[in-house]
């Protein structure tokens, strides 16, 4: 995100991230804590720790916080790891086939303009509200960007290598396995950054209709027990685990980058 | 063992709205064990003609074959050296030269022999884990072709392998690549725009024009590089002999005819 002509040194940047999060809760505070909006409307960053401090003490919902951020977990992993298990080879392989690329492409391209959230009637009708419906809305938020950084990836890689592969008597299985993945791998990592995202946004999304555990359910049930902090508190969990997510993605995207940064 | 057979071989390409015609009528024979260079302005189609015996391309019309069989596809049997060396910047040195023999099936023990036969053969030994960035560029150019005598082709086709060297790597290359026909001759083709260079490595030098791109001469080498022992003398050497000389001053009329004649 920092420009190439903006980057902070790193006391700064630290200084400058505190400022902006103090700032932040501060102004929240002051709100809050003002009479101009009613603690039913707006409950102060304190009482929104300490709803979910205690959540993680006394179990709401049925679990405890830190069961219900699991239970989230574990669906948000099988639908990533569904969508990257098929999203990235299919990507390859209509890299590599004409055919397949025509064929699938037009379909992808409509299909993937559909929110994820707009699966959520068919996930629960098809794979019930358990674990299969919201494991499909994930997959229908994370695919697309497997598909398509692999696909780009695999395009972009240099036409001697495949014809180098070939001439040395490579078939299509090792070119897609040895050339192909390889020398895509830089994009789809960062396909799979921007993946694990919109994954983990649908997964709250599908979480507020379906399931009985997890995050979006705390939120849900919250909403209900007409407590806003605990409404918050899932918030804030959901922001700090997606951040989470995100900072381990980035650092593996770091490091394909520094190792593979003299391919292409 | 295979010759390579060019019969009548025309190749068009779409270009625009309407074609290019890169090769024309082309009839040539490279014998088994032979070693035929190509040189020509460029546009001349010699490597399209190149290509067109590794199966990356195919004739428009007419017939090429290797061994008495048509080619309809890239095989091992047709080693490749391309210019831009085209090694797998993500596989060592190791698995670079061992990748087409682990497509055959070949065991650990079998590649890692061929690896240290042509590390050796290279004067590359203790270079196994390094990866191709870190090489220069003719250590980059010895893998690729140790990469295409480990699979054992019978026949090599060389697109312009030293086009990206330095002068002096390059001359370094071409003793060492006569060296290792020698040791280890086999039928090759090799594209060049190097007039020096086809002189001193070929037994035949093929002279191709352009627009379209059709054969205008064939000089042949061999006897007179036996005659006068080439291959056991130093490059430079050679390169002053006056059969050497007559040879290039001969190509270059040629080639600077054609230069002159279409621009």
């Amino acid at each position: 995100m920092a420009a190439v002509n903006r980057t902070a040194r790193p006391g700064e940047l630290l200084l400058l991230t505190a400022l902006g999060a103090a700032l932040f809760f501060g102004g929240w505070q002051a709100l809050a804590a003002s009479d101009l909006v009613s603690k039913q409307v707006l409950p102060s960053p304190l009482a929104v720790l300490e709803a979910g401090w205690t959540m993680t003490q006394k179990p709401f919902a049925g679990n405890l916080l830190q069961a219900h951020i699991l239970a989230s977990l574990q669906r948000f992993a099988m639908g990533f790891g569904l969508a990257a298990l098929i999203g990235v080879p299919l990507g390859l392989v209509m890299g590599r086939y004409r055919v397949i690329d025509d064929a699938v492409s037009p379909i992808f391209e409509g299909l993937r303009f559909i929110a994820p959230l707009a699966w959520v009637p068919f996930a629960a009708l098809w794979f019930g509200t358990g674990i299969g419906g919201p494991v499909m809305v994930i997959f229908a938020g994370a695919f697309p960007p497997c598909v398509i950084n692999a696909y780009r990836g695999a395009q972009l890689v240099e036409t001697r290598l495949v014809e180098a592969a070939q001439t040395l008597g490579a078939r299509n299985v090792r070119i897609i396995a040895e050339v192909l993945l390889p020398g895509a791998l830089p994009s789809i990592v960062a396909g799979l950054r921007v993946s694990a995202g919109l994954a983990w946004q649908s997964l709250i999304g599908a979480e507020l209709i379906v399931v009985s555990a997890g995050i979006g359910y705390v939120m849900v049930q919250g909403q209900s027990n007409l407590s806003p902090a605990i409404v918050m508190a899932g918030m804030l969990a959901v922001g700090a685990v997606g951040l989470a997510i995100d900072v381990l993605l980035r650092l593996a995207e770091r490091t394909v980058r520094k190792r593979w940064g003299h391919v292409a | 063992m295979k010759n390579i057979a060019f019969e009548d071989v025309t190749k068009v390409f779409p270009r625009g709205g309407g074609t290019f015609t890169a090769i024309e009528r082309i009839t040539l024979d490279v014998a088994e064990k032979e070693f035929v260079a190509i040189v020509g302005p460029s546009g001349c189609g010699k490597t399209t003609l190149m290509r067109m015996a590794a199966g990356l391309e195919f004739p428009s019309s007419g017939s090429v074959s290797v061994g008495g069989r048509a080619v309809t596809a890239p095989g091992p049997d047709r080693a490749v050296v391309f210019q831009q060396f085209a090694l797998f910047p993500w596989k060592t040195v190791r698995d670079n030269i061992a990748f087409g023999l682990k497509c055959k099936g070949a065991s650990r023990a079998e590649q890692d022999d061929a690896v240290r036969k042509y590390l050796e053969l290279m004067g590359m030994q203790g270079t196994e884990d390094s990866f191709p960035h870190q090489l220069s560029g003719g250590m980059q150019q010895r893998v690729a072709i140790a990469r295409s005598y480990a699979i054992d082709p019978d026949v090599l086709l060389m697109d312009e392998p030293f086009g990206a060297l330095d002068a002096q790597t390059r001359t370094v290359m071409q003793e060492e690549l006569i060296r290792l026909s020698r040791f280890n001759p086999r039928t090759v083709l090799f594209i060049t725009h190097s007039v020096d260079e086809a002189v001193y490595l070929a037994d035949r030098v093929v002279v191709l024009a352009r627009n379209p791109g059709r054969i205008r001469e064939i000089l042949d080498v061999a006897a007179t590089r036996r005659a006068e022992e080439w291959d056991a003398r130093a490059i430079e050497e050679v390169m002053d002999l006056p059969s050497f000389t007559g040879m290039r001053t001969h190509l270059w009329k040629l080639l600077r005819e054609q230069i002159a004649g279409t621009e």
